[in-house]
């Protein structure tokens, strides 16, 4: 599949929250404001690309020469809290700002669904380095955009009237349905469509 | 001792009140019969991880117990994979990644640095097996709603003649399409989770009641006004807004 359609697939397609319920917890936990979700979502796209990589090179050079395959699991969330751990270390010394602005969200990502998540996708599809490189970006972005789209939702939603038993975790679910409902649009004809 | 097993299928029902694990729960939920593997896949590594992290509590070094939590799990998960795809091949491809994803749900890891760090072992088993046990039944309501309602069929397991998928009269042939793909199980758990708070907002109220009443004096007097304006403000309105969305959503 080409770059391109990864990318659509990732982001549009195959929304990692809105069709395979990937991440789902930062998803609702940090959907409250704004600013918060931007850097969620940007420490998301950063960690996902990295692991994807990451996990790749593991398979292809370490597991698959072993034929030790069946280790997939153990190694790969291994290599995730790892990674995350290195990444906090080394942005912690290269550039504070980005520390402040992503810091607090690293340590939530290590139990991430969604990072597990890519990484296996992209064993189980075959991908290239490349291919699993961008497949990762795609899914952060893709991350992005829904919990963006998400905590605009809700900011606006603090100023409404909501029935009691509803405030709080139960109308997040129903925004992120009606929002999920909207993403049916992009589906399998879209790709066809776009590239032939 | 009954109280650690059955807290976990009732008072912290793990997907329910905690809200925990749900990234399987949902995108597994289109059918019964992948919530009955689901939940047998997440008893077994519960089970196997309490247990270990119980015996495993007084040597693990307290700076890394996260990580050998993890290495625990991860294998547990492991062999479930490995076993699903030797004995049961069509679970196996219906779950897909997600049994490999068992690892990431957030109630293993909990219960494993919550509860089973801390205490003996047969407390550690019971929990594992109430709050797992718990799991199935919070997956199986939901998949329950989505298959009935969302496509008018109930898959079990095909057994001699029978394929396994049980027909609905009348559902079937026009369900609400809408439950079965991905929104609808958005939908239904915001929508159980909503029935869930006003059953608890409506004990609560009762409770208030119940102690406020008998007494007639000061102190009565004031407790009394105290749940007359908790149950103004929200549970008439929301009886009715509740009960009507339910049945909007079914």
């Amino acid at each position: 599949m080409s770059y391109i359609g990864i990318i659509i697939t990732f982001v549009f397609i195959n929304n990692f929250i809105l069709t395979q319920f990937l991440g789902l917890c930062p998803f609702i936990g940090v959907s409250r404001k704004t600013d918060s979700a931007i850097g969620m979502g940007f420490a998301v796209i950063f960690v996902m690309s990295i692991a994807s990589l990451a996990t790749w090179a593991v398979y292809r050079l370490i597991l698959v020469p072993l034929n030790i395959e069946y280790l997939q699991t153990i190694s790969f969330i291994l290599i995730i809290a790892a990674l995350v751990q290195l990444v906090e270390m080394v942005i912690i010394r290269i550039s504070p700002p980005l520390y402040k602005a992503l810091g607090i969200y690293l340590p939530l990502i290590t139990t991430n669904c969604a990072v597990l998540g890519i990484a296996l996708i992209a064993v189980r599809s075959d991908y290239n380095a490349l291919e699993s490189f961008v497949a990762g970006i795609a899914a952060g972005l893709g991350f992005l955009l829904a919990i963006v789209v998400m905590s605009t939702i809700r900011e606006r939603l603090d100023q409404e009237w909501v029935p009691k038993p509803f405030r709080g975790v139960p109308i997040a679910f129903i925004t992120a349905g009606l929002m999920a409902l909207a993403f049916m649009a992009f589906d399998k004809a879209l790709l066809k469509n776009l590239l032939g | 001792m009954y109280s650690e097993f059955s807290k976990g299928i009732f008072k912290e029902n793990p997907i329910f009140i905690i809200l925990l694990g749900l990234c399987p729960t949902l995108a597994v939920s289109t059918q019964v019969v992948n919530a009955l593997g689901m939940g047998a896949g997440v008893i077994f590594v519960l089970l196997g991880s309490e247990i270990f992290v119980s015996l495993l509590k007084d040597f693990i070094p307290e700076r890394i117990r996260i990580p050998a939590f993890i290495v625990i799990i991860a294998s547990f998960v492991t062999v479930v994979d490995l076993v699903m795809q030797a004995y049961a091949p069509s679970l196996s491809r219906n779950l897909g990644v997600f049994v490999q994803l068992i690892v990431v749900n957030c109630i293993i890891l909990g219960r494993a640095e919550a509860f089973a760090s801390k205490r003996k072992l047969g407390e550690s088993l019971l929990d594992a097996l109430g709050m797992g046990v718990g799991f199935t039944l919070g997956l199986l309501l939901i998949s329950a709603i989505r298959e009935v309602f969302g496509s008018g069929t109930i898959t079990l397991f095909a057994m001699g003649s029978f394929d396994g998928v049980i027909r609905i009269p009348g559902l079937s042939a026009q369900p609400a399409r809408v439950l079965a793909l991905a929104p609808g199980a958005l939908l239904v758990i915001g929508f159980l989770k909503a029935l869930f708070n006003w059953l608890e907002m409506r004990r609560e109220a009762r409770e208030a009641w119940a102690v406020a009443a008998p007494p007639p004096g000061a102190a009565a007097s004031a407790a009394a006004s105290q749940t007359g304006s908790s149950a103004d403000d929200g549970l008439p309105s929301s009886e009715g807004t509740s009960s009507a969305r339910e049945g909007g959503a079914s």
